[in-house]
């Protein structure tokens, strides 16, 4: 039963690999001489990395020489003097200019810049585009998967729910895998952390976090290609929600340990000298903790994606048999770290962010003991 | 990439190393000590070697991106 299972669960990791390791294949079979192809499988490896205007599975090149794209388009929506709606289909993957109303857009390395008819992009002597770049609200394929993650994670624990509340606190189905993920935030996390007291207050937050954060390092995982953790502004967005928690939180005793550590031990005159220096680095740190938090999730992931994508573009490198196999192993043995690095990295934000909502939250009472 | 990115890359990449190694083969040595603490190790454990990787990661990502 369990072997089975096991070998279930392999062989599914393996065909996704598969077909990853495919779509990379139709892009750079081009290259001929070897500079091109590094330089084309850095492309490629960027591109990846990228937030796309549109859902593109796989592109490749006919016997004709035409390039097609499979994929679907998303919704463009800019504020440029007034709200343009458009598909991303107009843009046709920065090969085209898009015409809308009285305005020409241009997709350049995967930004939009405003240009005119014939689709010039003027540079500054640093090759950086001087184009207008218009406000960029548009349904990207980042926020695509934030929107699926959040309607699985709505049903997946609605239904969770409502079946606690039938069977009477017995976990049926898919509430067997989920209980002790749960209850390991709950008491592990969340209670050794934060404290029996207040923990009840933080745990939404928290197991929002963990399981959102862990989904979508897992869907990083598969051919679909999305990179969404591996998004700076993404996790930005989650390490300033652990920042205004934590400091709207803060209990007296929170901020008495920043502006005046040393309380009544020391007589004033003792103090000030030493608090030029503790308050300016206490004040540093509420906002370094957020960020190191927002920097370790967003590098872990895009590291992880490079080494993956560099791992198979070694295949193309070699060009022998040697290439395919030792390519293949060692992109798998680093695709199995990575789902540990998935759950490793959803679980360090959690935990982290307990650990700071603990010092929040703390309360006075042994004072003293510091 | 410049020799010198890629000397600090590596320079940062050996530190980093032997400060996860460290934590890792003194949790160890405390797990065989006290079998029965190795949750609370394996945690504090972890939230170390996060935090000195973060700063590793911080560090290498300023070297790849220094020239934009």
């Amino acid at each position: 039963m369990r072997n089975t299972f096991l070998i279930k669960f392999l062989l599914l990791v393996t065909l996704l690999f598969v077909s990853k390791t495919f779509a990379l294949d139709d892009t750079v079979s081009e290259g001929e001489s070897g500079k091109d192809l590094k330089s084309e499988i850095t492309a490629y490896i960027e591109h990846h990395l990228k937030d796309t205007h549109d859902f593109s599975l796989f592109s490749y090149t006919d016997k004709t020489g035409e390039k097609h794209h499979v994929g679907f388009p998303l919704p463009v929506i800019l504020w440029d003097n007034g709200l343009k709606v458009f598909s991303s289909s107009k843009l046709h993957h920065g090969e085209a200019v898009a015409h809308v109303g009285e305005n020409y857009y241009k997709l350049y390395h995967s930004k939009i810049y405003k240009t005119d008819a014939a689709g010039t992009i003027t540079y500054d002597d640093k090759y950086h585009p001087e184009n207008v770049k218009p406000l960029d609200f548009s349904i990207t394929k980042s926020v695509v998967m934030i929107f699926l993650t959040g309607l699985l994670m709505f049903l997946l624990f609605r239904g969770l729910a409502t079946s606690y509340a039938k069977n009477g606190s017995i976990p049926k189905g898919l509430g067997r895998f989920f209980e002790p993920i749960v209850l390991y935030i709950r008491d592990d996390i969340a209670i050794s952390n934060i404290g029996e007291k207040k923990y009840k207050k933080y745990m939404p937050f928290l197991l929002t976090v963990f399981f959102f954060i862990w989904f979508l390092n897992m869907f990083g995982l598969t051919p679909l290609g999305v990179n969404v953790t591996g998004n700076i502004a993404v996790t930005t967005a989650l390490a300033i929600l652990t920042f205004i928690i934590t400091n709207f939180t803060g209990t007296k005793t929170y901020w008495m340990h920043l502006f005046n550590p040393l309380g009544d031990s020391m007589p004033w005159y003792g103090k000030l000298p030493l608090y030029i220096i503790l308050i300016p680095i206490e004040i540093l740190g509420i906002f370094i903790k957020p960020f190191s938090l927002l920097i370790r999730l967003y590098a872990n992931m895009q590291a992880g994606h490079i080494v993956v994508m560099s791992l198979i573009g070694l295949m193309f490198i070699f060009k022998s048999w040697i290439g395919s196999p030792l390519s293949f192993g060692l992109a798998f043995a680093i695709s199995l770290i990575e789902i540990l690095v998935a759950l490793l990295q959803a679980y360090i934000f959690t935990m982290l962010s307990a650990l700071y909502f603990g010092f929040a939250s703390e309360e006075h009472d042994h004072a003293e003991a510091h | 990439m410049s020799i010198p990115r890629i000397i600090g890359a590596g320079l940062i990449v050996i530190g980093v190393g032997v400060g996860i190694g460290k934590i890792g083969g003194q949790a160890m040595e405390a797990i065989a000590r006290q079998p029965e603490a190795s949750g609370k190790i394996q945690t504090a454990m972890l939230i170390a070697a996060a935090l000195i990787e973060g700063i590793g990661f911080a560090a290498l990502f300023a070297t790849a991106e220094a020239e934009g």
